[in-house]
């Protein structure tokens, strides 16, 4: 009962912020309302199985939905910017010295291993390869790896980021 | 007028980082370094085009208070999202499936997912 | 009712410039030595056809181009996970 809800909650709020403007009850139309909440109750049916399948509600946490949201638009977006003029720089120098690190996370769950995997592949010069499933060690392609880096076995993760400490930003949202 | 700078400015970075995007795809060596232009810089010029529309939307907002600009900025913004998001997991994944493949990184300087999986 | 803003000049030369580097991503297309690079050019011709979409429905004043760039979006994610299975050999069956 509590994934149906959930599921249909977020699918209701997904159709509202869509179709807002339309009409005069708040920001929607009364025939938009009514669509809707079918369309929802539909959705979620057919797929509460799917959304937390784990029984793991921690995220409904509305202290963490607010710091994903600030950690999406201010570190992130920084080192993302960064990202960027480092492969512009490199895209006109061709300067690079690529090669496959591995790196160890202390992330346990799959929400956390998930926002660090995507966080490294846009931010500066790594791209995530390969997940090891039961140590949690990730493989990362550096497209620079630094002088005598190449012989150290394993890395830690917030080596990776220089503007700011990604890994301790996702453990507060996601751990 | 101010608006109108700033839409031409974001368009102009969106564009120059679209194009670099592409240039790194027709001049890296190899598939990982190819894919380093593509994901990030292709992200973020397309990221920064559509922060065009959204600026663009929100602005004719403010001027003639007509909904449907509303309707525009807030799904330029959805946009935005999948693409950020779609982005990212499609090149992990693609890495993924080419290492698996059997397609090493040419120039590279040390390969530890060879060592461990070989 | 028309809007004499929509006449702005600049939205056709940038998807103008977007579609002529999705022509140049597709030279990477046909060059490409493994279909991993091939898979990354039409992702990034994907990319920069969603980017153009979003783009002329502000010029063209329709609002459903900005819905089908969405779908477009999941669609194209859908599908590169697909190809990626495939050339990686996880396809079972």
């Amino acid at each position: 009962m509590i994934p149906f809800l959930i599921t249909t909650g977020s699918v209701l709020v997904f159709y509202l912020i869509l179709t807002a403007g339309s009409g005069t009850i708040g920001l929607w139309s009364l025939s938009e309302l009514v669509a809707g909440v079918c369309a929802s109750v539909v959705a979620g049916l057919l797929t509460k199985s799917f959304l937390c399948h784990k029984g793991d509600y921690r995220m409904l946490n509305p202290v963490r939905l607010v710091l994903a949201v600030c950690y999406v638009i201010g570190p992130f977006f920084l080192e993302m910017t960064k990202a960027n003029l480092d492969v512009a720089y490199r895209v006109i120098t061709m300067r690079i010295r690529p090669g496959i690190i591995r790196v160890q996370s202390d992330l346990k769950s799959d929400l956390g291993i998930f926002m660090l995997a995507n966080s490294i592949t846009l931010t500066p010069g790594t791209i995530t390869v390969d997940i090891d499933e039961e140590t949690h060690d990730l493989y990362i392609h550096n497209i620079n790896v630094g002088e005598g880096d190449e012989v150290r076995p394993a890395f830690r993760d917030h080596e990776l980021f220089s503007l700011a400490n990604l890994p301790a930003w996702i453990r507060r949202i996601a751990e | 007028m101010i608006a109108e700078m700033l839409i031409v400015l974001v368009l102009v970075i969106g564009t120059i980082f679209n194009a670099l995007g592409v240039i790194g795809l027709l001049r890296f060596p190899d598939i990982y370094t190819r894919m380093h232009a593509t994901t990030k810089a292709t992200t973020f010029g397309s990221i920064f085009t559509s922060l065009a529309v959204v600026i663009y939307g929100f602005w004719r907002l403010f001027v003639t208070a007509d909904s449907q600009f509303l309707t525009l900025a807030i799904h330029a913004i959805i946009a935005i999202f999948a693409l950020a998001f779609t982005n990212a997991v499609s090149s992990h994944a693609i890495a993924r499936a080419a290492h698996r493949m059997g397609v090493r990184p040419i120039p590279a300087v040390c390969d530890r997912l060879e060592e461990f999986k070989p | 009712m028309t809007d004499p803003w929509l006449a702005l000049p600049f939205w056709y030369p940038v998807v103008a410039v977007l579609l002529f580097l999705a022509l140049l991503a597709t030279v990477r297309l046909a060059l490409g030595p493994t279909p991993a690079d091939r898979a990354v050019a039409v992702d990034t011709v994907n990319t920069l056809v969603i980017a153009s979409l979003i783009l002329l429905s502000v010029q063209f004043n329709e609002m459903i181009f900005i819905d089908v760039a969405i779908v477009y979006a999941i669609l194209s994610f859908v599908s590169t996970l697909f190809i990626a299975k495939y050339i990686g050999g996880e396809l079972s069956g």
